[in-house]
């Protein structure tokens, strides 16, 4: 074990672990945190903090993560590489630690085009490989990325992202391999709907035996509605939506489209708990944390365990 | 090369609008192949400045003159004669030449007519295309010839990123993603297995971190 993370003691303990995610809000109110992780908490072992999701400004992930720690729960401060350069990024982990956060996620971040700040420079003094890398090194050798000793090491937990669906597919495999060298304890997906596809990756995962040396999170999004379904197949970046997935909520009626999403979400759930390899489930329930707990008890994922 | 576009009309008119002797000044080097600020954009400048000066009823004194090389002191100073004959001058090179000039003539107000844009290469007839950031470090030795601080939208040294869909980049359709190239280049290398080495984090001094950059041969410098 080399963190205190509750992340890393259920991976550890070889049950499925459950994290999910919350949005903080476009604006100081911290209430709204506390709502959403509220939602979550008797249900997952880690809340995921979203930093300037689709390069839009929000509260601070390390403010808001502060906000959840405080609340006696465990999040996962996301950092993506866009906004900040390796002072920002050793000051803010470091500022984390001391605050009890010990999980973090390491991202690139959407390039600044897709937000509210088209305008804005982005940083990117360092990639998530780096990014994963410096962490690493903070925790296990003590040190900065310059080089100098660190009186008091941040002990992360480090995690990262993965996308499967995206291309060149055959790099896919190959980039987490990286991931992996860089230092990275575990991974969560991009959201799962080609389920094939995921098979698929994780055959590769496994194959090159990737799967003991990172525990991966398979990423669950239920769709609320065929038009968001649409939307993301359309609009949202390397995302993988098969015609099946529209064709299935259209045949419903728009009052039964949410219910039918969150039953898809739950068979993915089970379809994939079979894949050799997988070591639990990132459930991104997008502005509809509410359904998290549902989603997870369903699944029977409920109740977490203990540790 | 470096590249650079022409600066909006009314932008131009506005800076010379305080003078009647302009002074233009064109460039025979990277901006004449990119179309911006040779001797021909020059003569079409100042026929559209003559123009407008018309329309407002006002008279306007243009002495054209494009030089070898805007970025270089000995061509600048072909400049000296005319100099004191025009209340501005009014540059159509890069932001080099532009400086190269207002640092020779410190009381001439020196105004751009162009837009810099960026080092790169022509992709065809009319079609140039950002190639390198100058970094000062050249990593295509190991990436395939292909740069991934230029062209790649979030320079990774590590790519590609989620965001690649159908081989092009997360921010346009028309913008290819510069590991998608990488990649493929370095399997019809036969390189694929450096795909897997690390590149660590990047050391931006010799790109501009240190602050402004500057050579000096010893050897040559005087």
């Amino acid at each position: 074990m080399n963190t205190e993370s509750r992340l890393e003691k259920i991976l550890a303990s070889g049950e499925l672990a459950v994290t999910s995610e919350c949005g903080p809000p476009r604006g100081a109110l911290p209430e709204k945190v506390k709502e959403k992780s509220a939602l979550l908490k008797d249900h997952v072992d880690g809340i995921n903090v979203t930093d300037n999701q689709t390069a839009m400004v929000r509260m601070s992930s390390f403010a808001a993560a502060v906000i959840i720690k405080q609340m006696g729960l465990d999040p996962i401060m996301q950092m993506v590489a866009r906004d900040r350069n390796r002072l920002a990024m050793q000051s803010d982990i470091i500022g984390a630690y001391a605050f009890g956060i010990n999980t973090m996620l390491c991202l690139s971040g959407d390039h600044a085009k897709f937000g509210d700040h088209p305008m804005a420079q982005g940083v990117f003094d360092l990639d998530s490989v780096q990014m994963i890398n410096m962490v690493r090194r903070m925790r296990d050798e003590e040190t900065f990325q310059g080089g100098a000793k660190i009186d008091g090491a941040p002990k992360m937990f480090i995690g990262a992202a993965a996308n499967p669906f995206a291309d060149p597919f055959e790099l896919r495999v190959m980039r987490l391999a990286k991931k992996i060298k860089a230092g990275v304890d575990f991974i969560q997906t991009q959201c799962i709907f080609n389920l094939d596809k995921f098979e698929e990756w994780m055959k590769g995962v496994t194959d090159r035996g990737l799967d003991e040396k990172v525990h991966i999170l398979a990423g669950i999004t239920p769709m609320k509605s065929v038009g968001m379904a649409r939307y993301m197949k359309n609009k949202v970046p390397g995302m993988d939506i098969p015609d099946a997935v529209i064709k299935r909520l259209e045949g419903v009626s728009k009052e039964q489209q949410p219910e039918e999403g969150i039953k898809m979400a739950v068979e993915s759930i089970e379809r994939i708990k079979a894949i050799k390899g997988v070591h639990g489930f990132h459930i991104m329930a997008i502005e509809w944390e509410e359904k998290v707990p549902q989603i997870v008890e369903q699944a029977g994922l409920y109740p977490r365990p203990a540790v | 090369m470096i590249t650079a576009e022409q600066k909006p009309i009314q932008e131009i008119i506005q800076y010379i609008a305080p003078y009647s002797r302009i002074l233009l000044v064109g460039c025979n080097e990277c901006v004449t192949v990119c179309a911006a600020g040779g001797r021909k954009e020059v003569g079409l400048l100042a026929s559209a400045l003559h123009l407008n000066s018309l329309k407002q009823g006002k008279t306007i004194d243009i002495k054209e003159i494009t030089l070898e090389r805007q970025c270089d002191p000995e061509y600048v100073e072909e400049l000296a004669p005319y100099i004191d004959g025009a209340d501005a001058v009014v540059s159509m090179a890069c932001g080099c030449g532009v400086q190269s000039v207002a640092g020779r003539f410190k009381t001439s107000p020196v105004f751009p007519a162009v837009n810099t844009r960026f080092m790169g290469a022509s992709l065809g007839q009319g079609v140039w295309a950002e190639r390198c950031k100058g970094c000062g470090d050249c990593v295509l030795g190991i990436t395939g010839g292909i740069c991934p601080v230029a062209r790649c939208s979030k320079h990774l040294f590590n790519g590609p990123c989620g965001g690649t869909s159908n081989g092009q980049c997360e921010i346009s359709p028309d913008v290819d993603c510069a590991w998608r190239l990488i990649w493929e280049r370095l399997k019809e290398l036969g390189m694929e297995n450096r795909y897997e080495d690390l590149m660590n984090a990047k050391d931006w001094r010799p790109g501009g971190a240190a602050g402004p950059g500057k050579i000096i041969r010893e050897d040559l410098a005087q």
